[in-house]
C-alpha cells in the first residue's frame, strides 16, 4: 500500500481539520457548558400532570439569576401558560410529553429540544434580546403537527 | 511491473489543488454555521 | 454479456426500483405544492401520508432494489454466472422484499401508517406495516446471502487469490448492511410488532429510537457505497485508465464497515436519555468515517488527472478539458460527485455535536439528504441506468436517448440546485421540516423565513417541478431501454458494462480477511452502545401506549 505524497498532504490536512472541529465543539461543550439539550431524568408519561414541576407548568423563579420554565407538550400544542421571561438571565427549560414525540424549538435561539414521552428534556439558555419568539414543534407528531406552536415573550 | 503501480512519479498537482478546494468548502461551511451557533 | 437468467433477476429488481421512483417523485411534486398552500388535498389524502410514501419509496425501496439489481449484474459479470442455488435464493429474496414493500405501501396508502419512514414510536401504525418492513429487511438478507454464497464458491475455486475489486466492494457493503439491520430487526420484531398487534401494552420509546438509528446511519452508507463502487470501478473505465489504487480503494471500504455503524447517536444529539459522554464519543467516531471519504475524493481527482494527462492535457488543469464530457455516463457521475462536496460538508456540520441544534429537524436537513442520497447517490444510479438496462436487455442506447439522458441529468441538477439551496437557507433561518405548511398563522418570524430571493415559496416549487419533469424523462428512458428500443445487432451498438481493471499485485492479502474487520466492528459497536443501551433498558421509565394522531 503506497500513498502519493500529495495524498499524504491532503489526508493530514483533512484529519487536522476534523480534529480542530472536534476540539472546538468539545471544549466549548464541556468547559463552557454549551452541550445540546438532553438529560437523564425520567417520568411516568401517564402521570405528567401530577408530577412536579409539570403539575404547575409555566415560569418559576429559582433565584435572582435563574428561572425555570416547565412545559408539557401534547398533540398538538404546549401547556405553558404565561410564558414571559427576562432577558439576560439563565432560563432552564424542562419539557416532557404526554403522548408522542415532539420538539420544543424556539426560533432564532439555541433552544431546539426533542421531547420524548417518559423523559424530561432540559436545556439552559439566556436570551440576549427582548421580543416575542416563535415556539414550534419540528418533530412530526400527527395531522396537526404544523399547527403546534406558541410564543414566548422576553422582557 | 512495480513501476506501473508506483504513484510517486505521476503529476497530481491539479488533484492537490482540487482536493484543497473541497477542503475550503468544508471549512467555510463549517465556520459559517459555527458562527451562527455562537451568535444565537 | 452475462447469463440470461441472471439478467432477468437484475432487470426485475431495477423495474421495481423505478416503479417506486415514479410514485415517490410524484409524491415529491405534491409536497412542494402543498407546502406552498398552492394545493388543497381531498379529505381522504393527507400531507403526511404522502410524505411517508415519498420517504419509504425513494429512500428505502428505490435505492434497495436498484442496488441489488446492480450487485447481481456486477457479481455475475466479475465472478461468473450464478449457480442454481444462488439464483433460487436471489429470486426468493426479490419476492420477499417485494411482498414486504407492497404490504407497507398498502398500509400507507390506506392511511393506516402515516408515521413517516422513520416510524418513531409511540406513533402506532398498523401492525402489518411493521410486518411489511420486516419482510423488506428479511428479503434483502436472503438476496445478500445468495450473493455471499456466490462469492464463497468463487473463493473456494480461487484459493489464495484476492477477489476482483467489484466483488470485494459488494461483499463489504453486504456485511455492513447485515450488521446494520440487526438494530432495526430487533426493534421491529421485539418492540413494534408485539406492541402494534396488542400483545404488549407499552413500548420503550428511547430504546426504539436508538435501535432505529443504530440502523439508520449505516443505512445511508448502504446507499452511498454502491455509488462509490461506480466511482471507483466504473468511472476509470469510462476514462480509459485503471483504478487509481486497488489497495486504497479496498482500505477505504473496510473503514466504512468499522466506522459507519457505531455512530447512530449523532441523529439523537438533542434528545434526552443519552448522556453527553456517549453522544460525544459517537460524534468522534462519526468523524472517523469522514476519512475514507476524504481518501475517495483524492482518488477521484487523481483518476481524472491521470486520464486527462494521458490524453494530452497539460499544465495544472489542462486535464480537466480532456475529460469525456460528451459521454452522459461520465458527466452524470461527475455532477453527482460535485453535489457530494457540499453534501458531505453539510454532514460534518450536522454531526458537530451542539452545532446540531442549529440544523436539527429544520429544512436544512431536507436539503442535506437531497444533495447526498437524492442527487449524488440517485444521479450515480441514473448514470448507471443509461448503460445497465441496455446491457441487460441487449437493446441499443440510441443517439436520441443519449440526448434525452443529458436533458434529464441537467434538469435534475438545476431543479435540485434550486430546491436544495432554498431548503438549506430556510433551515438555517429556522424553518422546520416535515410540515404541511409553515405559516404558523402568519407569525412574523415565519413570514421572514420565506422573504428572501432564494427562500421564497416560488423557488422551491419551481425546483420541485423541474425535478419532477426530469424524473419523468428518466422513466421514459427506462421504459424505452427496457422494452422498446431496437435490439443491438452490430458490435459497435452493443452496450457494455464498463468495469475498470485494477492492479492487485501489491494489495495486501489481509484486506480480504473479513473476520478481522467484522471483529473490530463488533468491538467498536459494543464499546459505543453496550452501556448506554443497557442503561435505557434498566432505567427505563414506564413505557408508552400507542397513539394514532393522524
Ligand atoms: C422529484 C424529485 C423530488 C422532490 C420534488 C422532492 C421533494 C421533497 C420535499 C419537499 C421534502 C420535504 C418534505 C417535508 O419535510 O415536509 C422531501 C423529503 C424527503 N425526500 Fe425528497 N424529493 C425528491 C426526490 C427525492 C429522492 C430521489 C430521494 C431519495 C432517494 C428523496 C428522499 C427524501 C427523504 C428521505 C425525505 C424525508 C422524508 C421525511 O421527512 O420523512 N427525495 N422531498
Ligand atoms: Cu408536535
Amino acid at each position: 500500500m503506497h500513498l502519493h505524497k500529495f495524498e499524504k498532504i491532503w489526508l493530514t490536512f483533512g484529519i487536522v481539520a476534523l480534529a480542530v472541529f472536534l476540539g472546538v465543539v468539545g471544549v466549548s461543550a464541556f468547559s463552557q457548558d454549551h452541550t445540546p439539550a438532553g438529560g437523564m431524568d425520567t417520568i411516568d408519561p401517564k402521570k405528567v400532570n401530577e408530577t412536579a414541576p409539570f403539575d404547575k407548568p409555566g415560569v418559576t423563579q429559582l433565584d435572582d439569576d435563574t428561572y425555570q420554565v416547565a412545559i408539557v407538550a401534547m398533540a398538538f400544542g404546549y401547556n405553558a401558560p404565561d410564558l414571559k421571561v427576562p432577558a439576560g438571565k439563565e432560563i432552564i427549560f424542562k419539557v416532557t410529553s404526554t403522548d408522542v414525540v415532539h420538539s420544543f424549538t424556539i426560533d432564532n435561539t439555541k433552544v431546539n429540544m426533542m421531547v420524548v414521552p417518559g423523559r424530561i428534556t432540559t436545556k439552559s439558555y439566556t436570551f440576549d434580546k427582548p421580543g416575542k419568539y416563535l415556539i414550534l414543534c419540528n418533530e412530526y407528531c400527527g395531522t396537526g403537527h404544523h399547527m403546534m406552536f406558541n410564543e414566548i415573550e422576553v422582557y | 511491473m512495480s513501476k506501473k503501480d508506483d504513484h510517486a512519479n505521476v503529476d497530481l498537482r491539479g488533484t492537490l489543488i482540487s482536493v484543497f478546494f473541497v477542503g475550503v468548502v468544508i471549512v467555510a461551511m463549517w465556520v459559517i454555521v459555527y458562527s451562527m451557533y455562537v451568535a444565537r | 454479456m452475462i447469463a440470461a437468467q441472471d439478467r432477468k433477476i437484475a432487470l426485475w429488481n431495477i423495474g421495481v426500483a423505478y416503479t417506486a421512483f415514479l410514485i415517490g417523485t410524484l409524491c415529491g411534486l405534491l409536497q412542494v405544492f402543498i407546502r406552498n398552500d398552492a394545493l388543497q388535498l381531498p379529505a381522504w389524502l393527507d400531507y403526511y401520508q404522502i410524505l411517508t410514501a415519498h420517504g419509504v419509496l425513494l429512500a428505502l425501496i428505490f435505492t434497495t432494489f436498484f442496488i441489488f439489481g446492480f450487485f447481481i449484474t456486477g457479481m455475475s459479470k466479475s465472478l461468473g454466472a450464478f449457480g442454481p442455488k444462488v439464483r433460487l435464493f436471489s429470486w426468493i429474496g426479490f419476492w420477499v422484499t417485494l411482498l414486504g414493500t407492497v404490504m407497507a405501501t398498502v398500509m400507507i396508502v390506506s392511511g393506516e401508517a402515516s408515521v413517516l419512514y422513520t416510524f418513531y414510536a409511540p406513533l402506532k401504525g398498523s401492525g402489518w406495516f411493521y410486518v411489511g418492513l420486516a419482510l423488506v429487511i428479511v428479503g434483502t438478507w436472503i438476496s445478500s446471502f445468495a450473493l455471499v454464497g456466490h462469492y464463497i464458491v468463487w473463493r473456494k475455486t480461487h484459493k489464495g487469490e484476492l477477489s476482483p475489486l467489484f466483488a470485494f466492494m459488494t461483499i463489504t457493503t453486504i456485511i455492513l448492511w447485515i450488521i446494520a439491520c440487526l438494530g432495526v430487526v430487533a426493534t421491529v420484531l421485539f418492540q413494534y410488532i408485539p406492541w402494534a398487534f396488542g400483545w404488549t401494552d407499552t413500548i420503550n420509546v428511547e430504546l426504539s429510537r436508538s435501535l432505529f438509528w443504530y440502523f439508520g446511519h449505516p443505512l445511508v452508507y448502504f446507499w452511498l457505497l454502491p455509488a462509490y463502487m461506480a466511482w471507483y470501478v466504473i468511472v476509470p473505465k469510462l476514462l480509459g485508465v485503471k483504478v487509481f489504487s486497488d489497495s486504497l480503494a479496498r482500505l477505504s471500504f473496510v473503514l466504512f464497515i468499522l466506522f459507519s455503524i457505531p455512530v447512530g447517536f449523532h441523529h439523537q444529539l438533542t434528545e434526552p436519555g443519552i448522556s453527553n459522554f456517549w453522544k460525544f464519543l459517537q460524534v468522534v467516531l462519526t468523524f472517523m468515517v469522514i476519512i475514507p471519504s476524504l481518501m475517495t475524493a483524492f482518488s477521484m481527482f487523481a483518476t481524472f488527472e491521470i486520464s486527462g494527462r494521458k490524453k494530452g492535457g497539460t499544465g495544472l488543469f489542462g486535464w480537466f478539458k480532456k475529460l469525456p464530457w460528451k459521454d452522459v455516463r461520465f458527466t452524470s457521475i461527475f455532477i453527482a460527485m460535485a453535489f457530494f462536496i457540499p453534501g458531505g460538508a453539510g454532514g460534518i456540520i450536522n454531526a458537530s455535536f451542539q452545532l446540531n441544534e442549529v440544523v436539527h429537524n429544520t429544512l436544512w436537513i431536507v436539503g442535506h439528504f437531497h444533495i447526498t442520497v437524492g442527487t449524488p447517490v440517485a444521479m450515480t444510479f441514473m448514470g448507471m441506468t443509461f448503460w445497465l438496462i441496455p446491457y441487460l436487455t441487449g437493446r441499443k442506447f440510441t443517439k436520441s436517448m443519449q440526448i434525452l439522458g443529458f436533458v434529464q441529468i441537467i434538469t435534475w441538477s438545476i431543479g435540485m440546485l434550486l430546491m436544495s439551496t432554498a431548503q438549506h437557507v430556510l433551515g438555517l433561518l429556522g424553518a422546520p421540516r416535515r410540515t404541511a405548511y409553515s405559516g404558523y398563522n402568519g407569525h412574523e418570524s415565519a413570514l421572514e423565513w420565506f422573504d428572501g430571493i432564494l427562500t421564497n415559496h416560488v423557488t422551491m416549487a419551481v425546483g420541485g417541478s423541474i425535478l419532477f419533469l426530469s424524473a419523468m424523462i428518466l422513466i421514459y428512458i427506462v421504459v424505452m431501454t427496457m422494452f422498446l428500443s431496437p435490439k443491438a445487432v452490430k458490435p459497435e451498438e452493443i452496450v457494455e458494462f464498463p468495469m475498470a481493471e485494477s492492479d492487485k499485485e501489491s494489495t495486501p492479502k489481509w484486506l480480504e480477511n473479513w473476520w478481522i474487520w467484522i471483529g473490530i466492528a463488533v468491538f467498536l459497536i459494543v464499546a459505543a452502545y453496550a452501556i448506554p443501551l443497557s442503561h435505557m433498558i434498566h432505567h427505563a421509565p414506564p413505557g408508552s401506549e400507542g397513539f394514532k394522531t393522524w
